[in-house]
Protein backbone atom coordinates (compact mmCIF):
# COMPACT_ATOMS: atom_id res chain seq x y z
CA UNK A 1 0.00 0.00 0.00
CA UNK A 2 1.40 3.40 -0.97
CA UNK A 3 -0.03 6.85 -0.54
CA UNK A 4 0.75 9.62 -3.01
CA UNK A 5 -0.58 12.84 -4.41
CA UNK A 6 -1.92 13.38 -7.91
CA UNK A 7 0.42 15.75 -9.71
CA UNK A 8 -1.40 15.79 -13.05
CA UNK A 9 -4.88 14.70 -14.20
CA UNK A 10 -5.36 13.91 -17.89
CA UNK A 11 -8.15 12.55 -20.12
CA UNK A 12 -8.50 9.62 -22.54
CA UNK A 13 -6.07 8.65 -25.32
CA UNK A 14 -2.96 10.41 -23.99
CA UNK A 15 -0.60 9.53 -26.84
CA UNK A 16 3.15 8.98 -26.80
CA UNK A 17 3.35 12.15 -28.93
CA UNK A 18 2.06 14.05 -25.90
CA UNK A 19 4.16 12.15 -23.33
CA UNK A 20 7.37 12.45 -25.35
CA UNK A 21 7.11 14.51 -28.56
CA UNK A 22 8.70 13.00 -31.67
CA UNK A 23 11.07 15.91 -32.14
CA UNK A 24 13.06 14.71 -29.10
CA UNK A 25 13.34 11.14 -30.30
CA UNK A 26 16.99 11.55 -31.29
CA UNK A 27 17.56 11.52 -27.53
CA UNK A 28 17.41 7.86 -26.54
CA UNK A 29 19.30 7.27 -23.28
CA UNK A 30 17.12 6.88 -20.16
CA UNK A 31 19.53 9.23 -18.39
CA UNK A 32 18.70 12.01 -20.87
CA UNK A 33 15.01 11.55 -21.70
CA UNK A 34 13.43 12.84 -18.42
CA UNK A 35 13.94 16.50 -19.38
CA UNK A 36 11.42 16.19 -22.24
CA UNK A 37 8.53 14.58 -20.32
CA UNK A 38 5.28 16.21 -21.47
CA UNK A 39 7.35 18.88 -23.22
CA UNK A 40 4.23 20.38 -24.83
CA UNK A 41 2.47 20.71 -21.45
CA UNK A 42 4.77 23.57 -20.49
CA UNK A 43 3.79 24.06 -16.85
CA UNK A 44 3.93 20.35 -15.99
CA UNK A 45 7.25 19.92 -17.79
CA UNK A 46 8.68 22.91 -15.90
CA UNK A 47 7.50 21.47 -12.58
CA UNK A 48 9.10 18.10 -13.34
CA UNK A 49 12.36 19.68 -14.47
CA UNK A 50 12.50 21.89 -11.36
CA UNK A 51 12.59 18.72 -9.29
CA UNK A 52 9.59 19.84 -7.26
CA UNK A 53 7.56 16.66 -7.94
CA UNK A 54 8.30 14.00 -5.29
CA UNK A 55 9.09 10.46 -6.46
CA UNK A 56 5.98 8.30 -6.41
CA UNK A 57 3.67 11.13 -7.45
CA UNK A 58 0.73 10.07 -9.58
CA UNK A 59 -0.57 10.93 -13.03
CA UNK A 60 -4.24 10.00 -13.34
CA UNK A 61 -5.67 9.44 -16.80
CA UNK A 62 -8.60 7.86 -18.63
CA UNK A 63 -8.53 5.01 -21.10
CA UNK A 64 -5.78 4.12 -23.58
CA UNK A 65 -2.93 6.01 -21.87
CA UNK A 66 0.26 5.69 -23.93
CA UNK A 67 -1.46 4.90 -27.22
CA UNK A 68 0.50 5.38 -30.41
CA UNK A 69 4.16 4.87 -31.02
CA UNK A 70 6.47 2.16 -29.64
CA UNK A 71 9.02 4.78 -28.56
CA UNK A 72 10.49 3.62 -25.29
CA UNK A 73 11.40 7.19 -24.40
CA UNK A 74 7.73 7.67 -23.41
CA UNK A 75 8.36 5.21 -20.58
CA UNK A 76 11.93 6.09 -19.64
CA UNK A 77 11.02 9.79 -19.43
CA UNK A 78 8.33 9.00 -16.78
CA UNK A 79 10.46 6.38 -15.05
CA UNK A 80 13.19 9.01 -14.71
CA UNK A 81 10.85 11.06 -12.52
CA UNK A 82 9.64 7.91 -10.67
CA UNK A 83 6.03 8.75 -11.50
CA UNK A 84 3.17 6.27 -11.05
CA UNK A 85 0.46 6.15 -13.71
CA UNK A 86 -3.10 5.31 -12.67
CA UNK A 87 -5.39 4.94 -15.69
CA UNK A 88 -8.53 3.16 -16.86
CA UNK A 89 -6.48 1.30 -19.47
CA UNK A 90 -3.16 1.47 -21.33
CA UNK A 91 -1.94 1.10 -24.90
CA UNK A 92 -0.39 -2.33 -25.47
CA UNK A 93 3.19 -1.42 -26.39
CA UNK A 94 3.39 1.30 -23.73
CA UNK A 95 2.23 -1.20 -21.11
CA UNK A 96 4.80 -3.77 -22.19
CA UNK A 97 7.57 -1.13 -22.26
CA UNK A 98 6.60 -0.04 -18.74
CA UNK A 99 6.79 -3.64 -17.51
CA UNK A 100 10.16 -4.03 -19.22
CA UNK A 101 11.65 -0.85 -17.71
CA UNK A 102 10.00 -0.95 -14.30
CA UNK A 103 7.65 2.03 -14.60
CA UNK A 104 4.75 1.44 -12.22
CA UNK A 105 1.36 1.34 -13.95
CA UNK A 106 -1.91 0.82 -12.12
CA UNK A 107 -4.91 -0.18 -14.24
CA UNK A 108 -7.99 0.98 -12.36
CA UNK A 109 -11.01 1.33 -14.68
CA UNK A 110 -12.98 4.49 -14.01
CA UNK A 111 -10.43 5.93 -11.59
CA UNK A 112 -11.01 9.66 -11.27
CA UNK A 113 -9.02 12.26 -9.37
CA UNK A 114 -8.01 15.91 -9.52
CA UNK A 115 -4.63 17.47 -9.06
CA UNK A 116 -3.72 17.49 -5.38
CA UNK A 117 -5.97 14.55 -4.44
CA UNK A 118 -4.39 11.95 -2.21
CA UNK A 119 -4.53 8.35 -3.46
CA UNK A 120 -3.98 5.15 -1.56
CA UNK A 121 -2.74 2.55 -4.04
CA UNK A 122 -2.97 -1.08 -3.04
CA UNK A 123 -2.73 -4.35 -4.96
CA UNK A 124 -6.52 -4.71 -5.18
CA UNK A 125 -7.86 -1.18 -5.16
CA UNK A 126 -7.13 2.51 -5.46
CA UNK A 127 -8.77 4.74 -2.88
CA UNK A 128 -9.10 8.44 -3.55
CA UNK A 129 -8.84 9.72 0.02
CA UNK A 130 -9.89 13.20 -1.06
CA UNK A 131 -13.20 12.13 -2.63
CA UNK A 132 -13.64 8.88 -0.70
CA UNK A 133 -14.22 6.89 -3.92
CA UNK A 134 -12.71 3.43 -4.44
CA UNK A 135 -11.68 1.77 -7.70
CA UNK A 136 -10.82 -1.90 -8.30
CA UNK A 137 -7.35 -2.62 -9.71
CA UNK A 138 -6.85 -5.07 -12.56
CA UNK A 139 -3.72 -7.10 -11.77
CA UNK A 140 -1.03 -7.65 -14.41
CA UNK A 141 -1.23 -11.02 -16.18
CA UNK A 142 1.20 -13.54 -14.63
CA UNK A 143 3.48 -13.52 -17.68
CA UNK A 144 4.12 -9.80 -17.28
CA UNK A 145 4.36 -9.97 -13.51
CA UNK A 146 7.28 -12.41 -13.94
CA UNK A 147 9.25 -9.69 -15.76
CA UNK A 148 8.41 -7.11 -13.08
CA UNK A 149 9.50 -9.59 -10.38
CA UNK A 150 12.82 -10.15 -12.16
CA UNK A 151 13.50 -6.40 -11.93
CA UNK A 152 12.71 -5.68 -15.57
CA UNK A 153 13.39 -7.25 -18.95
CA UNK A 154 17.16 -6.74 -18.98
CA UNK A 155 17.81 -8.84 -15.85
CA UNK A 156 15.09 -11.27 -17.00
CA UNK A 157 16.77 -11.74 -20.39
CA UNK A 158 20.21 -11.97 -18.79
CA UNK A 159 18.94 -14.78 -16.58
CA UNK A 160 17.42 -16.62 -19.55
CA UNK A 161 20.68 -16.22 -21.48
CA UNK A 162 22.70 -17.73 -18.64
CA UNK A 163 20.18 -20.56 -18.11
CA UNK A 164 20.42 -21.45 -21.79
CA UNK A 165 24.22 -21.35 -21.70
CA UNK A 166 24.22 -23.62 -18.61
CA UNK A 167 22.04 -26.20 -20.42
CA UNK A 168 24.52 -26.60 -23.24
CA UNK B 1 -11.84 -25.98 -32.13
CA UNK B 2 -10.05 -24.58 -35.17
CA UNK B 3 -7.43 -21.86 -35.12
CA UNK B 4 -7.18 -18.35 -36.56
CA UNK B 5 -4.19 -17.39 -38.72
CA UNK B 6 -2.30 -15.87 -35.80
CA UNK B 7 -2.99 -18.89 -33.58
CA UNK B 8 -1.59 -21.17 -36.29
CA UNK B 9 1.50 -18.99 -36.69
CA UNK B 10 2.12 -18.86 -32.94
CA UNK B 11 1.61 -22.63 -32.59
CA UNK B 12 4.18 -23.30 -35.30
CA UNK B 13 6.66 -20.71 -33.98
CA UNK B 14 6.48 -21.99 -30.43
CA UNK B 15 6.67 -25.66 -31.33
CA UNK B 16 3.17 -26.60 -30.23
CA UNK B 17 0.39 -28.44 -32.00
CA UNK B 18 -2.18 -25.85 -31.01
CA UNK B 19 -2.56 -22.71 -28.94
CA UNK B 20 -5.65 -21.11 -27.40
CA UNK B 21 -6.40 -17.46 -26.67
CA UNK B 22 -4.64 -16.42 -23.46
CA UNK B 23 -1.92 -19.10 -23.63
CA UNK B 24 1.53 -17.71 -22.93
CA UNK B 25 4.04 -18.65 -25.61
CA UNK B 26 7.59 -17.75 -26.61
CA UNK B 27 7.52 -17.69 -30.41
CA UNK B 28 10.73 -17.91 -32.42
CA UNK B 29 11.22 -14.68 -34.35
CA UNK B 30 11.72 -14.86 -38.12
CA UNK B 31 12.52 -11.19 -38.68
CA UNK B 32 13.44 -8.42 -36.23
CA UNK B 33 13.40 -4.87 -37.59
CA UNK B 34 14.64 -1.57 -36.17
CA UNK B 35 15.20 1.91 -37.57
CA UNK B 36 17.19 4.76 -36.01
CA UNK B 37 16.08 3.53 -32.58
CA UNK B 38 18.50 0.69 -33.22
CA UNK B 39 20.85 3.02 -31.32
CA UNK B 40 18.83 2.40 -28.15
CA UNK B 41 18.46 -1.31 -28.93
CA UNK B 42 22.26 -1.59 -29.15
CA UNK B 43 22.61 0.19 -25.80
CA UNK B 44 20.14 -2.22 -24.13
CA UNK B 45 21.62 -5.26 -25.89
CA UNK B 46 25.08 -4.48 -24.51
CA UNK B 47 23.47 -3.97 -21.10
CA UNK B 48 22.05 -7.53 -21.17
CA UNK B 49 25.56 -8.95 -21.50
CA UNK B 50 27.15 -6.65 -18.91
CA UNK B 51 28.60 -8.62 -16.02
CA UNK B 52 27.96 -12.01 -17.66
CA UNK B 53 31.56 -12.53 -18.77
CA UNK B 54 30.24 -13.20 -22.28
CA UNK B 55 30.86 -11.36 -25.50
CA UNK B 56 27.65 -9.74 -26.80
CA UNK B 57 26.42 -12.07 -29.55
CA UNK B 58 23.36 -11.71 -31.79
CA UNK B 59 21.21 -14.83 -32.01
CA UNK B 60 21.09 -14.61 -35.82
CA UNK B 61 22.32 -11.57 -37.75
CA UNK B 62 20.58 -12.77 -40.91
CA UNK B 63 17.17 -12.29 -39.26
CA UNK B 64 17.83 -8.71 -38.20
CA UNK B 65 16.93 -5.77 -40.44
CA UNK B 66 17.88 -2.15 -39.84
CA UNK B 67 16.45 0.63 -41.99
CA UNK B 68 17.17 4.33 -41.54
CA UNK B 69 13.99 6.26 -42.26
CA UNK B 70 12.84 8.48 -39.42
CA UNK B 71 15.38 11.27 -39.83
CA UNK B 72 16.94 10.96 -43.26
CA UNK B 73 19.19 12.62 -44.17
CA UNK B 74 20.10 13.37 -40.54
CA UNK B 75 18.57 16.60 -39.25
CA UNK B 76 21.06 17.09 -36.41
CA UNK B 77 24.55 16.08 -35.26
CA UNK B 78 22.92 13.94 -32.56
CA UNK B 79 20.98 11.90 -35.10
CA UNK B 80 23.99 11.65 -37.39
CA UNK B 81 26.08 10.34 -34.49
CA UNK B 82 23.42 7.77 -33.55
CA UNK B 83 23.25 6.64 -37.18
CA UNK B 84 27.04 6.37 -37.26
CA UNK B 85 27.01 4.15 -34.14
CA UNK B 86 24.38 1.89 -35.66
CA UNK B 87 26.35 1.69 -38.93
CA UNK B 88 29.47 0.61 -36.99
CA UNK B 89 27.48 -2.04 -35.08
CA UNK B 90 25.95 -3.33 -38.33
CA UNK B 91 29.42 -3.71 -39.87
CA UNK B 92 30.91 -5.33 -36.76
CA UNK B 93 28.08 -7.89 -36.45
CA UNK B 94 27.54 -8.61 -40.15
CA UNK B 95 23.92 -7.45 -40.45
CA UNK B 96 23.24 -7.75 -44.20
CA UNK B 97 19.62 -6.51 -44.19
CA UNK B 98 20.79 -2.96 -43.59
CA UNK B 99 19.31 -0.08 -45.57
CA UNK B 100 21.33 3.09 -45.17
CA UNK B 101 20.47 6.54 -46.49
CA UNK B 102 20.48 5.92 -50.24
CA UNK B 103 18.37 7.06 -53.17
CA UNK B 104 18.20 3.60 -54.72
CA UNK B 105 17.62 1.04 -51.97
CA UNK B 106 16.77 3.20 -48.97
CA UNK B 107 13.32 4.12 -47.75
CA UNK B 108 10.72 3.54 -45.07
CA UNK B 109 11.11 0.29 -43.15
CA UNK B 110 7.50 -0.77 -43.75
CA UNK B 111 8.05 -0.60 -47.49
CA UNK B 112 11.67 -1.83 -47.57
CA UNK B 113 10.80 -5.08 -45.75
CA UNK B 114 8.03 -6.19 -48.13
CA UNK B 115 9.63 -4.98 -51.37
CA UNK B 116 12.84 -6.88 -50.63
CA UNK B 117 11.00 -10.11 -49.87
CA UNK B 118 12.07 -10.13 -46.22
CA UNK B 119 8.52 -10.88 -45.01
CA UNK B 120 6.82 -14.19 -45.77
CA UNK B 121 3.38 -15.60 -44.99
CA UNK B 122 3.34 -17.38 -41.65
CA UNK B 123 6.38 -15.53 -40.30
CA UNK B 124 6.70 -13.92 -36.88
CA UNK B 125 7.91 -10.36 -37.42
CA UNK B 126 8.73 -7.90 -34.65
CA UNK B 127 9.80 -4.29 -35.09
CA UNK B 128 10.65 -1.38 -32.83
CA UNK B 129 7.94 0.63 -34.51
CA UNK B 130 4.23 0.52 -33.80
CA UNK B 131 3.39 0.37 -37.51
CA UNK B 132 5.14 -3.00 -37.79
CA UNK B 133 1.53 -4.21 -38.01
CA UNK B 134 1.88 -3.33 -41.73
CA UNK B 135 3.51 -6.67 -42.51
CA UNK B 136 0.35 -8.57 -41.69
CA UNK B 137 -0.53 -7.61 -45.28
CA UNK B 138 1.63 -10.56 -46.37
CA UNK B 139 0.00 -13.02 -43.98
CA UNK B 140 2.67 -12.68 -41.28
CA UNK B 141 2.07 -12.08 -37.57
CA UNK B 142 3.82 -8.73 -37.17
CA UNK B 143 3.74 -6.52 -34.10
CA UNK B 144 5.50 -3.55 -32.56
CA UNK B 145 7.76 -3.82 -29.53
CA UNK B 146 10.00 -1.48 -27.55
CA UNK B 147 13.77 -1.20 -27.80
CA UNK B 148 14.50 -3.22 -24.65
CA UNK B 149 12.26 -6.03 -25.85
CA UNK B 150 14.14 -5.96 -29.15
CA UNK B 151 17.42 -6.28 -27.25
CA UNK B 152 15.92 -9.38 -25.64
CA UNK B 153 14.98 -10.76 -29.09
CA UNK B 154 18.49 -10.01 -30.43
CA UNK B 155 19.86 -12.05 -27.51
CA UNK B 156 17.42 -14.96 -27.29
CA UNK B 157 15.82 -15.21 -30.75
CA UNK B 158 12.30 -15.36 -29.39
CA UNK B 159 9.77 -13.00 -27.89
CA UNK B 160 9.32 -13.66 -24.18
CA UNK B 161 5.91 -14.16 -22.61
CA UNK B 162 3.55 -13.44 -25.51
CA UNK B 163 -0.12 -13.99 -24.73
CA UNK B 164 -2.02 -15.47 -27.64
CA UNK B 165 -4.39 -12.65 -28.63
CA UNK B 166 -8.07 -12.96 -29.46
CA UNK B 167 -8.97 -12.24 -33.09
CA UNK B 168 -11.68 -9.98 -34.49
CA UNK B 169 -12.77 -11.03 -37.96
CA UNK B 170 -13.36 -8.08 -40.30
CA UNK B 171 -15.56 -9.06 -43.22
CA UNK B 172 -15.54 -6.50 -46.04
CA UNK B 173 -18.09 -7.25 -48.74
CA UNK B 174 -18.69 -5.35 -51.97
CA UNK B 175 -16.19 -3.26 -53.90
CA UNK B 176 -14.68 0.15 -53.17
CA UNK B 177 -16.03 2.84 -55.52
CA UNK B 178 -13.71 4.87 -57.76
CA UNK B 179 -11.72 7.40 -55.68
CA UNK B 180 -12.61 5.54 -52.47
CA UNK B 181 -9.47 3.82 -51.24
CA UNK B 182 -8.16 1.29 -48.71
CA UNK B 183 -7.27 4.28 -46.49
CA UNK B 184 -10.95 5.20 -46.33
CA UNK B 185 -11.80 1.65 -45.29
CA UNK B 186 -9.30 1.58 -42.42
CA UNK B 187 -10.21 5.09 -41.25
CA UNK B 188 -13.86 4.00 -41.19
CA UNK B 189 -12.93 0.88 -39.19
CA UNK B 190 -10.84 2.81 -36.67
CA UNK B 191 -13.80 5.14 -36.21
CA UNK B 192 -16.17 2.20 -35.68
CA UNK B 193 -13.86 0.26 -33.35
CA UNK B 194 -12.48 3.27 -31.44
CA UNK B 195 -8.85 4.03 -30.58
CA UNK B 196 -8.73 1.22 -28.01
CA UNK B 197 -11.41 -1.01 -29.52
CA UNK B 198 -9.00 -3.73 -30.64
CA UNK B 199 -6.35 -3.47 -27.92
CA UNK B 200 -4.67 -6.86 -27.29
CA UNK B 201 -6.55 -8.21 -30.30
CA UNK B 202 -5.78 -9.08 -33.91
CA UNK B 203 -7.81 -7.80 -36.87
CA UNK B 204 -8.08 -10.56 -39.48
CA UNK B 205 -9.35 -9.21 -42.81
CA UNK B 206 -11.66 -11.13 -45.13
CA UNK B 207 -14.22 -10.54 -47.86
CA UNK B 208 -14.36 -9.74 -51.55
CA UNK B 209 -13.02 -6.18 -51.17
CA UNK B 210 -9.92 -7.60 -49.46
CA UNK B 211 -9.43 -10.37 -52.04
CA UNK B 212 -9.63 -7.75 -54.82
CA UNK B 213 -7.19 -5.41 -53.06
CA UNK B 214 -3.53 -5.24 -54.12
CA UNK B 215 -0.85 -5.78 -51.48
CA UNK B 216 -0.18 -2.03 -51.36
CA UNK B 217 -3.73 -1.43 -50.08
CA UNK B 218 -3.50 -4.34 -47.64
CA UNK B 219 -0.34 -2.73 -46.25
CA UNK B 220 -2.39 0.42 -45.60
CA UNK B 221 -5.09 -1.57 -43.77
CA UNK B 222 -2.68 -3.54 -41.59
CA UNK B 223 -0.50 -0.45 -41.01
CA UNK B 224 -3.33 1.45 -39.35
CA UNK B 225 -4.82 -1.50 -37.47
CA UNK B 226 -2.67 -0.32 -34.57
CA UNK B 227 -4.71 2.91 -34.51
CA UNK B 228 -7.60 0.83 -33.16
CA UNK B 229 -5.15 -0.49 -30.57
CA UNK B 230 -4.70 -3.85 -32.34
CA UNK B 231 -1.62 -5.97 -31.66
CA UNK B 232 -1.64 -6.86 -35.35
CA UNK B 233 -3.67 -6.73 -38.53
CA UNK B 234 -3.48 -9.67 -40.90
CA UNK B 235 -4.68 -10.58 -44.37
CA UNK B 236 -4.47 -14.35 -44.89
CA UNK B 237 -2.10 -14.95 -47.80
CA UNK B 238 -3.72 -15.69 -51.16
CA UNK B 239 -2.99 -15.56 -54.89
CA UNK B 240 -2.31 -11.82 -54.72
CA UNK B 241 0.24 -12.36 -51.93
CA UNK B 242 2.04 -14.97 -54.02
CA UNK B 243 1.95 -12.65 -57.06
CA UNK B 244 3.40 -9.77 -55.03
CA UNK B 245 6.18 -11.89 -53.55
CA UNK B 246 7.11 -13.36 -56.92
CA UNK B 247 6.70 -10.31 -59.20
CA UNK B 248 7.47 -7.37 -56.93
CA UNK B 249 9.61 -8.78 -54.13
CA UNK B 250 11.73 -11.19 -56.16
CA UNK B 251 10.97 -14.24 -54.00
CA UNK B 252 11.80 -17.35 -55.99
CA UNK B 253 11.50 -20.13 -53.42
CA UNK B 254 8.11 -21.73 -52.64
CA UNK B 255 5.83 -19.87 -50.23
CA UNK B 256 3.27 -21.57 -48.00
CA UNK B 257 0.19 -19.46 -47.17
CA UNK B 258 -1.36 -19.86 -43.72
CA UNK B 259 -5.15 -19.69 -43.70
CA UNK B 260 -7.60 -19.90 -40.81
CA UNK B 261 -9.51 -23.09 -40.05
CA UNK B 262 -13.16 -22.96 -41.15
CA UNK B 263 -14.22 -23.38 -37.51
CA UNK B 264 -11.72 -20.88 -36.08
CA UNK B 265 -13.07 -19.02 -33.06
CA UNK B 266 -13.36 -15.26 -33.43
CA UNK B 267 -14.13 -12.92 -30.56
CA UNK B 268 -16.54 -11.14 -32.87
CA UNK B 269 -17.18 -10.31 -36.51
CA UNK B 270 -17.28 -6.74 -37.82
CA UNK B 271 -18.98 -6.35 -41.19
CA UNK B 272 -18.42 -3.49 -43.61
CA UNK B 273 -20.08 -2.82 -46.97
CA UNK B 274 -17.22 -1.37 -49.03
CA UNK B 275 -19.55 -0.20 -51.80
CA UNK B 276 -21.40 2.12 -49.37
CA UNK B 277 -18.22 3.80 -48.18
CA UNK B 278 -17.45 7.48 -48.85
CA UNK B 279 -13.99 9.04 -48.51
CA UNK B 280 -13.25 9.46 -44.80
CA UNK B 281 -11.41 12.07 -42.73
CA UNK B 282 -9.91 11.61 -39.25
CA UNK B 283 -10.29 14.96 -37.52
CA UNK B 284 -8.04 16.37 -34.76
CA UNK B 285 -6.79 15.16 -32.31
CA UNK B 286 -7.51 11.42 -32.33
CA UNK B 287 -7.46 8.92 -35.19
CA UNK B 288 -10.89 7.56 -34.25
CA UNK B 289 -12.54 10.99 -34.69
CA UNK B 290 -13.63 9.95 -38.19
CA UNK B 291 -16.27 11.59 -40.41
CA UNK B 292 -17.22 11.31 -44.08
CA UNK B 293 -15.41 13.95 -46.18
CA UNK B 294 -18.75 15.58 -46.96
CA UNK B 295 -19.01 16.74 -43.33
CA UNK B 296 -15.68 18.59 -43.30
CA UNK B 297 -15.45 19.68 -46.94
CA UNK B 298 -14.56 23.34 -47.45
CA UNK B 299 -12.10 23.68 -44.56
CA UNK B 300 -8.96 25.61 -45.54
CA UNK B 301 -5.73 23.59 -45.62
CA UNK B 302 -2.25 25.14 -45.25
CA UNK B 303 -0.24 22.01 -45.96
CA UNK B 304 -0.98 18.79 -47.82
CA UNK B 305 1.26 15.77 -47.19
CA UNK B 306 1.24 12.63 -49.32
CA UNK B 307 3.54 9.83 -48.25
CA UNK B 308 4.57 7.73 -45.22
CA UNK B 309 4.44 4.01 -44.46
CA UNK B 310 0.67 4.31 -44.79
CA UNK B 311 0.27 5.94 -48.23
CA UNK B 312 3.57 6.58 -50.01
CA UNK B 313 3.39 3.69 -52.47
CA UNK B 314 3.34 3.78 -56.25
CA UNK B 315 -0.45 3.55 -56.63
CA UNK B 316 -0.83 6.36 -54.07
CA UNK B 317 1.48 8.58 -56.13
CA UNK B 318 -0.32 7.49 -59.31
CA UNK B 319 -3.66 8.61 -57.84
CA UNK B 320 -2.19 11.96 -56.83
CA UNK B 321 -0.57 12.45 -60.24
CA UNK B 322 -3.80 11.54 -62.05
CA UNK B 323 -5.68 14.23 -60.10
CA UNK B 324 -2.98 16.91 -60.29
CA UNK B 325 -1.87 16.42 -63.89
CA UNK B 326 -2.27 19.74 -65.71
CA UNK B 327 -3.58 21.46 -62.59
CA UNK B 328 -1.85 23.45 -59.87
CA UNK B 329 -1.69 23.44 -56.11
CA UNK B 330 -3.85 26.32 -54.83
CA UNK B 331 -2.17 29.56 -53.76
CA UNK B 332 -2.03 29.63 -49.98
CA UNK B 333 -1.53 25.88 -49.77
CA UNK B 334 1.73 23.97 -49.98
CA UNK B 335 2.06 20.33 -50.89
CA UNK B 336 4.78 17.87 -49.84
CA UNK B 337 5.22 14.38 -51.28
CA UNK B 338 7.37 11.65 -49.70
CA UNK B 339 7.67 8.38 -51.65
CA UNK B 340 7.89 5.33 -49.38
CA UNK B 341 11.14 4.02 -50.87
CA UNK B 342 13.89 4.75 -53.34
CA UNK B 343 12.51 2.08 -55.61
CA UNK B 344 9.08 3.69 -55.61
CA UNK B 345 10.71 7.07 -56.28
CA UNK B 346 12.42 5.62 -59.34
CA UNK B 347 9.22 3.97 -60.55
CA UNK B 348 7.31 7.23 -60.07
CA UNK B 349 10.00 9.05 -62.07
CA UNK B 350 9.77 6.51 -64.88
CA UNK B 351 5.96 6.70 -64.95
CA UNK B 352 6.04 10.50 -65.10
CA UNK B 353 4.24 10.93 -61.74
CA UNK B 354 7.05 12.97 -60.22
CA UNK B 355 6.96 15.39 -63.17
CA UNK B 356 3.17 15.71 -62.90
CA UNK B 357 3.40 16.48 -59.20
CA UNK B 358 6.33 18.90 -59.44
CA UNK B 359 4.74 20.80 -62.36
CA UNK B 360 1.59 21.16 -60.27
CA UNK B 361 3.64 22.81 -57.55
CA UNK B 362 4.23 19.93 -55.15
CA UNK B 363 7.61 19.59 -53.44
CA UNK B 364 8.77 16.00 -53.92
CA UNK B 365 11.13 15.03 -51.10
CA UNK B 366 13.35 12.01 -50.55
CA UNK B 367 11.87 8.73 -49.33
CA UNK B 368 11.46 8.70 -45.55
CA UNK B 369 9.09 9.35 -42.68
CA UNK B 370 9.30 13.10 -43.25
CA UNK B 371 6.86 15.31 -41.37
CA UNK B 372 4.58 12.47 -40.17
CA UNK B 373 5.98 12.47 -36.65
CA UNK B 374 7.32 15.99 -36.51
CA UNK B 375 11.00 15.15 -36.32
CA UNK B 376 12.15 17.06 -39.35
CA UNK B 377 10.93 18.80 -42.49
CA UNK B 378 7.47 20.17 -43.12
CA UNK B 379 6.81 21.75 -39.73
CA UNK B 380 3.50 23.58 -39.28
CA UNK B 381 3.04 27.12 -38.02
CA UNK B 382 0.84 28.07 -35.08
CA UNK B 383 -2.82 27.69 -35.97
CA UNK B 384 -2.07 25.97 -39.30
CA UNK B 385 -4.00 23.01 -40.67
CA UNK B 386 -2.47 19.99 -42.35
CA UNK B 387 -4.32 17.39 -44.42
CA UNK B 388 -2.17 14.30 -44.62
CA UNK B 389 -2.18 10.71 -45.83
CA UNK B 390 -0.10 9.71 -42.79
CA UNK B 391 -1.42 7.69 -39.86
CA UNK B 392 -1.65 9.84 -36.72
CA UNK B 393 -3.16 13.20 -35.83
CA UNK B 394 -2.45 13.40 -32.09
CA UNK B 395 -1.85 16.85 -30.68
CA UNK B 396 1.70 17.88 -31.60
CA UNK B 397 2.15 14.89 -33.91
CA UNK B 398 3.63 16.95 -36.74
CA UNK B 399 5.79 18.91 -34.33
CA UNK B 400 3.54 21.80 -33.33
CA UNK B 401 0.87 21.35 -30.63
CA UNK B 402 -0.74 24.60 -31.82
CA UNK B 403 -1.53 23.07 -35.25
CA UNK B 404 -4.21 20.66 -36.46
CA UNK B 405 -3.76 17.47 -38.48
CA UNK B 406 -6.54 15.86 -40.55
CA UNK B 407 -5.94 12.40 -42.05
CA UNK B 408 -7.20 11.23 -45.44
CA UNK B 409 -6.57 9.16 -48.56
CA UNK B 410 -4.24 10.20 -51.42
CA UNK B 411 -7.27 11.03 -53.62
CA UNK B 412 -8.71 13.40 -51.01
CA UNK B 413 -5.28 14.94 -50.41
CA UNK B 414 -4.65 15.59 -54.10
CA UNK B 415 -8.13 16.97 -54.80
CA UNK B 416 -7.81 19.21 -51.76
CA UNK B 417 -4.43 20.50 -52.93
CA UNK B 418 -6.09 21.86 -56.07
CA UNK B 419 -8.84 23.68 -54.19
CA UNK B 420 -6.86 24.56 -51.05
CA UNK B 421 -9.75 23.23 -48.97
CA UNK B 422 -10.81 19.75 -47.86
CA UNK B 423 -12.47 18.39 -51.00
CA UNK B 424 -14.42 15.25 -51.89
CA UNK B 425 -12.47 13.86 -54.87
CA UNK B 426 -15.74 12.55 -56.32
CA UNK B 427 -17.08 16.14 -56.55
CA UNK B 428 -15.06 17.81 -59.26
CA UNK B 429 -11.72 17.74 -57.49
CA UNK B 430 -11.01 14.26 -58.81
CA UNK B 431 -10.72 12.92 -62.30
Amino acid sequence: MTTARVVQALGDDVSTDVIYPGRYMATVLPTETPQYAFADLGAFNAKLKAGSVPAGSVIVAGKNFGCGSSREQAVSTLKGHELVIVASSFGRIFLQNAVNLGLRLVEAPGAAASEGDELEIGPAEVVNRTTGKRYAVRPLPAARQAIVDAGGLIPYTRRRLLERAAKR
Amino acid sequence: MGMTVVQKILARASGRGAVAVGDVVEPAVDLAMSHENGALVINQFLEVFRGTGREPALWDASRIAIVFDHRVPAESPKTATNQKKVREFVAAHGIAKFHDIRGDRGGICHQILPENGYVRPGAVVVGTDSHTTSHGALGAFAFGIGATEMASVWTLGYAVNVEVPATIRVEVRGALADLVEPKDLILHLVGVLGAAGATFRVLEFHGEAIRAMPTSGRLTLCNMSVEAGATAGIVPADAETLRYLRDEAGVTEPVQPVVPDPDAAYERVVEVDASALAPQIACPHTVDNVRPVTEVAGKHVDQIVIGSCTNGRLDDLATAARILRGRTVAAGTRMLVFPASGRIYQEALAAGYVADLVRAGAVVMNAGCGPCLGVHEGALGDGEVALSTTNRNFKGRMGNPASEVYLCSPAVAAASAVSGTITDPRQGGGR
